[in-house]
């Protein structure tokens, strides 16, 4: 491992006691905590819950509880690009459901993985609230409509280089 | 103070954001620079107008021009022509609000005719980022009055002669939760807003939250004072970052005036609200379950009772309320119980927002008075069905709610006429299918939804809805047998009544309301294989029309599995037991001799 990725690991780890102490204290503090912990590692594993465990008191078993029951929490790492494609009611009455489907074809992958080059994560969202422009997808919070499946590849060649 | 000669409105709702609202706004200060006007002409990036369809929208006061669709390209001519100039640039204007050569005022406009704007009353008119925009709209004047010439009970009492019901679904009595909640005995006691949204299809909170955060605030300091409580919680939905970002601003500048915190207008009222965010689960939309997420557990349901308005937040007396019922508050005290009980039906008073989506022309917020009828909202507001498709039904409630088929076109809306046709009122979602949807594959869809979101905690709903998407997968695909019409019906009926809480109780209605009125279509399915709107694929074949073929072959290049065949001058054939059903063959054929069918 090169020495500048371990310190910013360092780094994060410290970051992380700041929010946690932060936190402390404040009732109901668990989610909060889990929320800014994934926005600064990407994902939680296993190593940073234990420490938000030791820092809140909160047993280990809870904190995984919580992690697990909420689809926004990840214990795997996401890729670069997160492709959430909207199956809410107004797209997929819009045919939404093809759009997914020829993503995940073109990218030869599952719902929810990531592509081998850790470039791509594709999840299917609920309304994102532009329904005006149904069907719609959105990578890393940038949105596309009006899509028709031929969108697709180009969409995705935009990411790639 | 500035004073300006004009000022230009732009939308950033998420809608209007997704169609670049925002570059147009950097280009806007770019060419007003460009021409020396940049101290004349006022930006406004506002909440949503209500026709995401048409967006980005822009409209410009004094003269109430309405642009639709405006592009960063557009922008170097709109300005030379209307800020320049002083003409109006005829190609953008939305053509509705355009009479001959006069520009119409936008409550002439067909889309918002209708419509009357209560909830969504500062929505796209304030900049919901600056408080003093809000003050000067009359904001927290409703505070005001309360704090100095009101006690908790003649605030109840307005709640209760205004006839407010809940806006997140169920329409329970504001007043009732309030006085419970009043009477409750309990050191500390809470006001929750519920803005997690969890209908699949819908955005009426976000659009609230991101277009008039202030009004939701100052109700829930109303309430606070109605039941004696000193701390808010908000619980957002983290997938809605606007909607956090603003009332994160909208908070610390209430702070900052001295509108929350200790001592509010100097009385010896205090209150204060912090922010929670939702991690992505629908169960947590349910009150009980929303409280345990608040709380930093798994959001799963209470047994009730205890009710929340006895034991809720941190067993403490709590109230809960939904976003739309907060942004109602307000002006019902300025305007009087009397004024709000006007508007409406006899046993349904006010307005509703619905989020409008799917197949009809103008899709986005609308917000009628209860009592408007299902065929005003498809046809006068949202302008019909788009290229000439038959309506086929609506769905109100999302995956609690069900589907309303044309025969109930003219039923006014509100909470117990839904109700009486199989539906519910809902939060808000409302969504328009045409006679290309599947009301089989409308059911499977929920279900498949209900299925991925029920918590798991009882069993009739993680184990029956489970059982009820299978059956209904099986008659998507085609394997579908007699008598599982009558089984969907027994297990949801069972469902129905035996789940915890209302996710479960309610799952079943999306099956439910398309057998009664679209049975026809699952007799289809399971008699006859197949889907009469061609959604299901396995039920479909596409077969290639003899006399239009013109064998050109292109149809067989294309085919992935090479499947179709022919020679020269015969028509080709595809291969049925091979195909695949992509599709791919229809879409390249030049003379549209395949068809589904
Ligand atoms: C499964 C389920 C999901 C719900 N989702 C929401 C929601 O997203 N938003 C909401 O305001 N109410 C939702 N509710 C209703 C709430 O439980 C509660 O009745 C409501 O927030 C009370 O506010 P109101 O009286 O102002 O409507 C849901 C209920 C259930 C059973
Ligand atoms: S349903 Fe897709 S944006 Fe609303």
């Amino acid at each position: 491992m090169s020495q500048a990725v371990k310190t910013e690991l360092e780094e994060n780890y410290q970051q992380l006691i700041e929010i946690i102490d932060k936190h402390k204290g404040e009732r109901g503090a668990l989610i909060p905590v889990l929320h800014e912990a994934q926005e600064l590692f990407g994902y939680l594993p296993l190593e940073v819950q234990e420490v938000i465990s030791d820092g809140l008191g909160v047993p280990l078993t809870e904190v995984y509880g919580v992690v697990t029951f909420y689809s926004q929490f990840s214990l795997t790492k996401k890729g670069e690009y997160k492709i959430d494609v909207c199956l809410g009611t107004a797209c997929y009455v819009r045919g939404s459901q093809a759009i997914l489907d020829r993503i995940l074809k073109e990218l030869d992958i599952g719902i929810g993985d990531t592509t081998e080059d850790g470039i791509f994560t594709v999840n299917a969202t609920r309304c994102i609230g532009a329904c005006g422009l149904a069907p719609v997808l959105m990578i890393n919070g940038e949105a596309y409509g009006r899509l028709v499946e031929d969108d697709i590849p180009g969409i995705i060649e935009k990411y790639k280089s | 103070m500035n004073f300006y000669r004009s000022q230009i409105l732009i939308c950033g709702g998420t809608g209007c954001q997704s169609s670049g609202s925002i570059e147009l706004v950097n280009t806007l200060k770019k060419e007003f620079k460009k021409h020396g006007i940049e101290n004349e002409i006022e930006i406004v990036v506002t909440g949503c107008f209500g026709l995401c369809e048409l967006g980005p929208v822009v409209i410009v006061y004094p003269e109430g021009v309405f642009y639709s669709r405006v592009e960063v390209k557009d922008i170097p001519e709109l300005v030379e022509e209307q800020f320049v100039k002083g003409r109006i640039l005829k190609r953008l204007v939305y053509h509705e609000s355009m009479d001959e050569d006069k520009v119409r005022s936008l409550t002439d406009v067909e889309f918002f005719k209708k419509q009357r704007r209560v909830a969504l009353r500062n929505c796209g008119v304030i900049n919901p980022e600056c408080i003093d925009e809000y003050l000067a709209f009359d904001g927290y004047k409703a505070l005001e009055k309360i704090l100095f010439e009101m006690t908790p009970d003649d605030v109840i009492q307005i709640m209760k002669e205004a006839g407010l019901r809940g806006r997140g679904g169920a329409g329970f009595p504001v007043f009732m939760k309030w006085q419970f909640a009043k009477n409750a005995i309990g050191d500390e006691k809470y006001v929750v807003c519920n803005a997690d949204e969890g209908d699949p299809g819908a955005f009426m909170d976000r659009s609230i939250l991101e277009g008039d955060p202030h009004s939701v605030i100052e109700a829930m300091a109303i309430a606070g004072f109605a039941i004696g409580s000193n701390q808010g919680y908000i619980y957002v939905r983290a997938e809605y970052p606007i909607a956090v970002k603003r009332l994160c601003i909208a908070i610390n500048q209430a702070k900052e005036y001295g509108i929350l915190g200790k001592n509010i207008f100097g009385t010896d009222f205090s209150f204060d609200l912090d922010i929670r965010l939702g991690a992505g689960a629908f169960v947590c939309g349910e009150e009980t379950a929303l409280l345990n997420s608040v709380e930093g557990k798994r959001g799963t349901p209470r047994p009730k009772p205890p009710f929340p308005a006895n034991k809720g937040l941190f067993a403490k007396p709590t109230i809960l309320n939904n976003v739309e019922t907060f942004a109602n508050i307000p002006i019902i005290i300025l305007k009087g119980p009397e004024w709000f009980a006007e508007i409406g039906t006899e046993k349904s008073h006010g307005t509703k927002v619905f989020a409008l989506g799917g197949k009809t022309n103008n899709t986005g917020l609308v917000e009628i008075p209860m009592g408007t009828t299902l065929r005003e909202i498809v046809y006068d507001i949202g302008g019909g069905i788009p290229n000439g498709k038959k309506f086929k039904a609506a769905q109100t409630g999302g995956p609690s709610g069900g589907c309303i088929p044309a025969e109930h076109l003219d039923t006014p809306i509100d909470y117990d006429s839904l109700q009486q046709i199989g539906s519910i009122m809902g939060s808000g979602g409302l969504i328009i299918m045409d006679e290309d949807n599947c009301m089989v594959d409308i059911a499977r869809f929920f279900m498949d939804f209900i299925v991925d979101e029920s918590c798991g905690k009882c069993t009739p709903c993680r184990v029956g809805t489970k059982r009820m998407l299978e059956m209904l997968e099986r008659i998507t695909q085609g394997k579908g047998e007699e008598g599982d019409i009558e089984r969907l019906e027994h297990l949801a009926y069972e469902i129905r009544d035996a789940s915890l809480c209302g996710l479960g109780q309610t799952a079943p209605n999306p099956v439910l309301s398309t057998i009664r009125y679209f049975r026809d279509e699952y007799e289809a399915h399971i008699r006859d294989k197949k889907c009469p709107a061609g959604v299901c694929q396995a039920l479909l074949s596409y077969v290639i029309l003899k006399d239009k073929c013109k064998a050109c072959g292109i149809c067989a290049k294309k085919c992935p599995v090479n499947c179709i065949s022919g020679k020269p001058k015969t028509p080709y054939e595809i291969d049925q037991d091979q195909c695949i059903k992509c599709g791919t063959c229809m879409e390249a054929c030049p003379f549209g001799a395949i068809i589904k069918a």
